[in-house]
């Protein structure tokens, strides 16, 4: 009896949509309680500054004021951080960026206490600055970190073949340098969270608008000097993330706590959008360069990659980041010598971090407008060059892994998108139109008379593609299983819980549609947990496009032990013989050669009357990958998903304006499980990636941030971007539920460089910087304000 | 200051400073923590409330500002149990991911949709260009309001 899916893959209506909908959905500051106080943190303007002292004497005996928390509450570890502990909690030393909290005022009145940080006077000392990467690790640089012994954060070399070989061989050599921005997440929702004291045998509890509570209470319980079991850490529903309420909520959740423990009230911490943009972490800018080796045909011979990120003033998962980039940095190009050197460093910066994509965007740009320079100097179209190059089933990646047990689908997706976009015949048409941006001349505003265009010409079309291919899941980098806890009621109804934390993309949807389809009941039969670090088993961070293969996974085994359980019963029950099939589905469940369906109902009925268990937790581990960190050599994932963007844009050539007019975006992510919420992942991700192309931009002065808030900072609204087209390719693999892989940072990190494609078909003028704001379009270089103002004094 | 309104149907009357902004009223003194606070400053359309059945962005607005007018917030869109056929659309469409720009979102359509029923693409998409979203790339929510729009006009028409 082979059934269709009768849930996985169709359309389901969000299981927190209700209340999400209708102003129900309590998000962090959503939360209070009796007592509660809040606090207020203290800074100083300064992005490099040795402390000498603090003088609270202006505020210490105000009443509105309750507590003032400083280093010397920290009972436990003073320093955390995500892999390297160098993030004080308090800087009671040195500040070595803007964003950098001193103290906090904790008290009833979060407006009162706002006008008292101002009144406390810190002396301290300015230290040298270092802002730019590029002179982090040059010998007379100021040591951000005097303890490291170095501003190098870390460092990831990639050996293959031989390099000097590759290019000797080459008939062409091609050097490029490419450089992308800092950017901000733009989640929604700032940062909120409120610590509760428990009675004393229980600790602490953290409700919060937390990415990865397992993570945050890590840092929560290394602070108080707790064990983990006296830390609970419970997610509210949580406002937007794309890997930004990581590192910055562990600590918020840990500064909350302290203040919490010590005046034994509960207090919450809620950031202002300015605080926001000011402490949270970004995306990595990055310098890249590329020297390419290929032959007449056009076929790679050899790859020198040389990158260096932006970690600013703290490590925070710049390790990890630029572990990804290193494994992808060739893109999805099957090169026989590669030598790939990424380096991340300390700066004052704002730190940078996780961030959707998490080091793919910054290559993917480099590689992909490479792929499509090189296919215009050998006269091929930019299809072309990639089917030469491009992985296959068996193909050898750069750090030397073999592509099998999936399907590589890489072309697959490429000739999808092709297809559906008519690629290689617009590509060709808007090439043959040579009109050119018009120069703008510094000397003087006037155009000449042969720069003047008529109207009806001042806007060209181009279309460009950027394909991909993505490790699935954390790979290398760690442990990687998850679990999954189920029990039955004895009226059919089901309780749910994963330890990976929903993020707002809908996993929790994606979770209850997996353990439906595996009984065969309806969806609203489930009733999804909240995930409380107290009962639910940790599974890692919802991080790296893991949730559905990883905790999909762990659902579906969990699901799939009390399904047998139930299997057995009724074998005992009837005596059923081996060969008699059993089947649930439509809320029942069929047995072949048997009498009428019983209803699943009953069947748990008869269960629970039995004494048969109908609750477990589950687990699914992933297989083993290795790693070789001396030569960047090994299995770095055990599964990668393949995509292909094509961009069709407009730039108005007198203005440098670009109009995305249309992204197709093709994806195979494996089985999609939820179809509304993988829709809604790529036209997200394509909106982002957009935005991340086109103008979105941090910039800095000195370490400070001059877009603090969305006035400055825009990022896409709904008049922006134009249709977005989403194609799923299915590919089959042996992992995850039903061969189901990763979705969401794939959707983003192509969009980018189609559009740049885009743009050199359009204009036949390639761009090596990010954004392509209209300055870039138009005039090569970004137009700066001389300080942190921005238009008028 | 003393001032009266209509909230969600209700009449309310409130003691309160003059210059507290509507959305620390609505949350803060009513508990109607619906209406979210993104940026503070007006771009983001979190806190987009109805005042007198406009969009409005109650950071924007000061608690003496509003004497006499009628306020809908989230809370008061459904009826009852029933949810508001923009509602209902946008858990169809997918049109929520985060959730947290989806009450200013709804009300920002639903004032579009009171004063406009048939609108064009291009008129939701100015009806809700003041209303920020990260999440959804605003498709699954232009859509779900183009469907709000032809089941309005369909049930209006005579047969």
């Amino acid at each position: 009896m082979n059934k269709e899916f009768s849930v996985v893959g169709k359309p389901v209506i969000r299981e927190d949509g209700i209340d999400k909908i209708t102003g129900r959905a309590k998000f962090a500051d959503d939360y209070k309680f009796p007592g509660m106080l809040h606090a207020v943190m203290l800074r100083i303007p300064s992005a490099h500054a040795k402390i000498n002292s603090i003088d609270f004497s202006a505020v210490e005996s105000d009443e509105s004021l309750v507590s003032i928390i400083t280093a010397d509450d920290v009972h436990g570890a003073k320093k955390v951080g995500m892999i390297k502990n160098d993030q004080p909690i308090f800087c009671n030393e040195k500040v070595v960026t803007p964003g950098d909290v001193l103290a906090m005022l904790v008290g009833e009145s979060e407006a009162k206490l706002h006008e008292l940080v101002k009144k406390i006077k810190v002396d301290f000392t300015p230290l040298p600055l270092l802002i730019d990467p590029r002179k982090s690790l040059e010998p007379d640089a100021v040591l951000i970190h005097p303890e490291e012994g170095s501003n190098l954060i870390f460092h990831h070399p990639l050996r293959k073949g031989n390099i000097e070989k590759g290019f000797a061989e080459s008939d062409f050599v091609l050097e490029q340098t490419y450089s992308t921005q800092l950017i901000e997440h733009s989640y929604l929702e700032p940062e909120a969270v409120v610590a509760i004291p428990l009675e004393t045998s229980l600790g602490v509890k953290v409700i919060g608008s937390i990415q990865n509570p397992f993570t945050a209470r890590r840092f929560v319980a290394e602070v108080l000097d707790f064990p983990l079991s006296k830390v609970r850490i419970q997610q509210a529903h949580l406002g937007g993330s794309f890997g930004g309420k990581d590192d910055i909520m562990c600590i918020l959740s840990a500064r909350a706590a302290i203040a919490a423990m010590k005046i034994n009230r509960p207090v919450k911490i809620r950031y202002t959008r300015e605080e926001s943009i000011l402490e949270s972490y970004k995306r990595h800018p990055y310098v890249l360069n590329y020297k390419v080796g290929y032959n007449k045909s056009g076929k790679i011979q050899a790859m020198k990659i040389d990158i260096l990120a932006d970690g600013g003033a703290y490590a925070s998962m710049s390790p990890f980041v630029t572990w990804r980039t290193v494994v992808q940095a060739t893109g999805p190009y099957e090169i026989e010598n590669v030598h790939t050197d990424v380096r991340a460093v300390y700066t004052n910066n704002p730190y940078t971090g996780a961030m959707r994509g998490f080091g793919s965007p910054q290559p993917i740009f480099a590689q992909e407008s490479l792929m499509d320079e090189i296919a215009v100097r050998l006269s091929m179209t930019p299809d072309e060059i990639r089917k030469v190059n491009g992985y296959k089933s068996g193909s050898i990646t750069a750090t030397g892994q073999k592509l099998q047990n999936h399907e590589v689908n890489l072309l697959t997706v490429l000739e999808t998108a092709e297809e559906n976009t008519d690629f290689r015949k617009k590509w060709v048409e808007n090439k043959k139109d040579k009109s050119q941006l018009i120069e703008y001349d510094f000397s003087s505003p006037i155009i000449n008379e042969t720069q003047f265009i008529s109207p009806d010409r001042l806007i060209k079309k181009g279309i460009g593609l950027a394909v991909s291919f993505r490790g699935c899941s954390l790979g290398a980098e760690g442990t990687d299983a998850a679990s999954a806890y189920i029990s039955i009621q004895n009226d059919g109804s089901v309780y749910l819980d994963c330890g990976l934390a929903e993020n707002g993309q809908g996993l929790r949807t994606t979770y209850s549609i997996i353990a439906a389809e595996v009984f065969g009941i309806s969806i609203d039969q489930i009733i999804y947990l909240e995930l409380d670090t107290g009962i639910t088993p940790d599974s890692g961070p919802t991080v790296a496009s893991r949730a559905t293969l990883m905790g999909g996974g762990a659902v579906k085994a969990t699901a799939e032990i009390l399904r047998k359980r139930l299997e057995e019963l009724m074998r005992n029950e009837w005596n059923l013989k081996s060969d008699d099939e059993i089947v649930f589905q439509n809320n029942q469940v069929l047995i072949t050669n048997h009498q009428s369906p019983i209803t699943f109902k009953d069947i748990c009925k008869l269960a629970y009357q039995r004494g048969v268990s109908l609750a477990t937790i589950g687990w699914y581990k992933s297989p083993s990958v290795g790693w070789d960190e001396h030569v960047g050599q090994g299995d770095a994932y055990f599964t990668y998903v393949y995509g292909c963007q094509v961009a069709e844009v407009r730039v108005n050539i007198a203005t440098g304006e670009i109009y995305v007019d249309k992204v197709t975006a093709v994806h195979d992510a494996g089985k999609v499980i939820n179809m509304l919420g993988a829709m809604g992942q790529v036209y997200g991700g394509v909106t982002q990636g957009a935005g991340y192309g086109i103008f979105e931009e941090v910039t800095t002065d000195k370490g400070f941030i001059r877009e603090l808030n969305f006035d400055q900072y825009t990022i896409p609204t709904s008049k922006d971007i134009g249709e977005i087209d989403p194609i799923f390719v299915e590919g089959k693999d042996i992992y995850g539920p039903w061969g189901a892989k990763s979705l969401g940072e794939p959707t983003l990190e192509l969009t980018a460089s189609a559009i740049s494609n885009a743009v050199y078909n359009a204009v036949g003028k390639r761009f090596f910087k990010l954004p392509l704001n209209l300055e870039e379009v138009l005039l090569s270089k970004k137009l700066r304000p001389e300080d942190l103002k921005r238009g008028s004094k | 200051m003393e001032v009266r309104f209509k909230l969600n149907g209700k009449e309310e009357e409130v003691t309160t400073e003059p210059y507290l902004r509507l959305i620390d009223l609505l949350r803060d003194y009513f508990n109607l923590t619906g209406t979210k606070e993104g940026c503070g400053v007006g771009e983001c359309g979190a806190c987009t409330v109805l005042i007198n059945g406009r969009a409005v962005n109650s950071c924007l607005v000061l608690a003496g500002q509003i004497e006499g007018s009628e306020i809908l917030t989230i809370e008061g869109l459904a009826n009852g149990e029933i949810l508001d056929p923009l509602q209902k659309n946008f858990l169809l469409h997918g049109a929520i991911q985060c959730g947290f720009c989806t009450p200013g979102m709804v009300l920002s359509a639903s004032a579009l949709l009171d004063k406009n029923p048939d609108p064009t693409e291009e008129e939701i998409k100015d009806a809700i260009a003041g209303n920020l979203c990260r999440c959804t790339g605003y498709k699954q929510i232009i859509n779900a309001v183009k469907e709000t729009a032809k089941e309005i006009n369909s049930a209006s028409k005579p047969f």
